[in-house]
């Protein structure tokens, strides 16, 4: 592959495992509560406490399918 | 001179408390990728501050701030949430295996040769992110109070002081086994990636910069109950298939 377009390929392969890394789940479930967590705010309602409950729940999710394909 | 005094410690204790989550980030990714990679990246980040401040220097005070921290913020959440998990399932594996010594079983992550651009990466927007904090409160104090020598004096010291404390704490850093510390980084990264991303949001934290400990102690407690759960799970304390 010619230069630019290996460099390209490069950058995007290491911004995917940069940001999803080996469970897209998790990474969607952040970039889905960011969404809420601004529609929230937008609306006037409470919207601090979305995120760390994400993260909570995301983790035991994607630990428990890891344990099971391992 | 009050005046003076009062600037130069209002702005050292204000510009510390973002040199700490600066020090922390580069300290704990040096520490688990390795320091090389880790120093270019923090060197970098100095780099465009310093021509950020130049080149914009009073008006600095005007540049959004929200939005940076919404893109830092998400980014390290997800990138520390990737450490999180891993750090969890390999001390549910190994417990504290190699306290004090290097563990015969870890091998440092990165192995390959040239740049490690993930540690790169994080300290690099470490520092921009926070040095670009210490700037604007240096900004803000300084022209406020009228005092703008005194600020600078308070703001550079505060992140040289911390930053040595950070050299000192270095060694004892890398006592630490490297599952033990990739979930420590994890849990920091994951807390200042939550705090950043919704403040960037304009969303506020109850208590203001105080809900960064409550987080820690939130995910803390969080990797505790997962790495017991995980022990349950690999000593087939889960019923049978």
């Amino acid at each position: 592959m010619p230069p630019p377009f290996s460099w390209i390929v490069a950058v995007a392969k290491f911004l995917y495992d940069f940001i999803v890394g080996d469970d897209w789940t998790v990474a969607a479930a952040v970039g889905i509560g960011l969404i809420v967590s601004a529609i929230l705010n937008v609306n006037n309602l409470p919207a601090w406490w979305l995120i760390p409950v994400i993260v909570v729940v995301m983790l035991g999710v994607s630990l428990r399918r890891a344990s099971r394909t391992h | 001179m009050t005046g003076l005094w009062a600037v130069l410690i209002t702005t050292f204790l204000a510009s510390a408390v973002e040199a700490i989550e600066m020090v922390t980030i580069v300290v704990g990714v040096g520490a688990t990728r390795g320091w090389r990679s880790t120093l270019i990246g923090a060197a970098s980040g100095f780099g465009v501050l310093a021509v950020v401040v130049v080149v914009l220097g009073a008006a600095l005070s005007r540049v959004p701030i929200g939005p940076l921290r919404l893109i830092v913020g998400a980014l390290l959440l997800t990138f520390g949430l990737q450490w999180f998990r891993k750090g969890i399932m390999r001390v549910a594996a190994r417990g504290l295996a190699g306290i004090g010594g290097q563990d015969p079983h870890e091998a440092a992550e990165w192995t390959g040769p040239g740049m490690d651009w993930t540690a790169w990466f994080l300290a690099f927007k470490g520092v921009v992110l926070e040095g670009l904090e210490v700037a604007f409160i240096v900004v803000t104090f300084g022209a406020g109070a009228g005092h703008f020598v005194g600020a600078v004096v308070g703001g550079v010291g505060a992140v040289v002081i911390v930053g040595g404390i950070g050299l000192a704490l270095h060694q004892t850093v890398r006592r630490i086994p490297r599952s033990l510390l990739q979930l420590i980084v994890g849990v920091l990264l994951s807390t200042f990636g939550t705090f950043w991303a919704i403040e960037g949001l304009g969303i506020n934290w109850p208590g203001g910069d105080a809900a960064i400990p409550g987080l820690l102690i939130l995910y803390v407690a969080t990797a505790l109950v997962y790495i017991s759960l995980e022990r349950n799970r690999a000593l087939g304390l889960r019923p049978a298939a």
